[in-house]
């Protein structure tokens, strides 16, 4: 106990005085089905060799905030690390009713349903804890969505650093430029969760921005 | 513009479309701010606010509209629309003089805030030139 007590003292220190945090908290959010899981997954399998959470083509599948800490990255000889912040999605409206599209039973889809709206709740009760958000979109949909500018409305006022992620490029009705003139104060990159295309450029960003943390 | 899916108006219920002036939440607090929306939108009315909400407020009302499903009766939550300037056409003294009246007034008074139940507003689509209110 006392051991874990001046380990943490001199970790504070050191981050305090050589700058940078000891584990910078990185959230994921956009709007429900955006591929957030997919994501964090497949960076939580890259570099821990588990996964966060279940994706589903069902909408609202994360329904409470999921959490990976001590997720050590490694770019180009510099090394990071995140407590990851897996969000459910963030949407104006929950019809149960469109769960039962996806063959769901009336109870479960209700169930579902009021599980989500809590999860959208919780989701924006977290935006006061991240270090760095990464705002993940489907850029297979209109970007010029109220949820997407709320967001990242909120994050500005809030002063946390974004970054805003297109994702699904590997689908044929992918556009990144819309979604890159919607936010054109943003850094846009356009990845695939799924095929794992353009993390490197991700992580790069993610570590120039963690360096002003 | 206001559309409709499917061919006929014939189905609808009835709603009413209301205009409130930002001079009506100008002086509230957030709490009454949301509660004075949430009140004119569980009306079944289409609220088309002057101005615009502070961003928390944004995720306060979306908050709040999550709260309330599956406690009324068919309220389903919302949908919302903020149009606003972006400004990026104006120039240097049109932004300086639209910065001094949003000051002035605590609003920004060129922005329009659209909110609808979700059983009547299906959804609100928008894009740089044009935006659509399509209806259940």
């Amino acid at each position: 106990m006392a051991m874990k007590g001046f380990k943490n003292f001199f970790r504070n220190m050191f981050s305090k005085i050589f700058g940078g945090k000891s584990e910078i908290k990185l959230g994921f959010y956009g709007p429900p089905n955006a591929g957030k899981t997919s994501l964090a997954n497949r960076i939580c399998k890259d570099w821990t060799g588990e996964e966060m959470g279940s994706v589903s083509k069902i909408p609202h599948e994360t329904r409470n905030v999921q959490f990976k800490e001590k997720v050590e990255i490694e770019y180009k000889g510099r090394k990071l690390t995140f407590k990851m912040i897996d969000t459910p999605g963030i949407a104006t409206k929950i019809d149960y009713e469109e769960f039962l599209k996806y063959n769901m039973k009336k109870k479960d889809a209700k169930e579902r349903a009021k599980k989500a709206t809590q999860g959208v709740v919780e989701s924006i009760k977290w935006l006061d804890d991240m270090d760095l958000v990464v705002v993940v979109l489907d850029s297979t949909e209109n970007p010029y969505n109220q949820v997407n500018i709320t967001i990242i409305g909120n994050l500005v006022a809030r002063k946390i650093p974004v970054l805003i992620l297109a994702n699904k490029v590997d689908l044929r009705k992918s556009d990144v430029k819309k979604i890159e003139s919607a936010f054109p104060e943003y850094e846009v990159i356009g990845i695939s969760a799924r095929e794992g295309t353009n993390l490197e450029e991700f992580y790069e960003s993610i570590f120039k921005i963690s360096k002003k943390l | 513009m206001v559309k409709k899916f499917g061919k006929s108006l014939g189905k609808l219920k009835g709603f009413s479309i209301q205009f409130l002036p930002y001079s009506e939440i100008r002086d509230l607090n957030s709490d009454e701010r949301i509660k004075k929306i949430l009140g004119i939108v569980l009306g079944n009315n289409i609220l088309f606010l002057q101005g615009k909400l502070k961003p928390e407020e944004e995720t306060r009302l979306i908050g709040d509209t999550m709260a309330l499903i599956g406690h009324l009766k068919n309220f389903r939550g919302i949908e919302l629309a903020v149009i606003s300037g972006n400004g990026e056409e104006a120039g240097f003294i049109e932004k300086v003089r639209k910065n001094l009246v949003n000051f002035l007034t605590k609003g920004d008074l060129g922005a329009i805030t659209i909110v609808g139940p979700a059983t009547i507003v299906k959804e609100i689509k928008r894009n740089p030139k044009k935006i659509e209110l399509f209806l259940s």
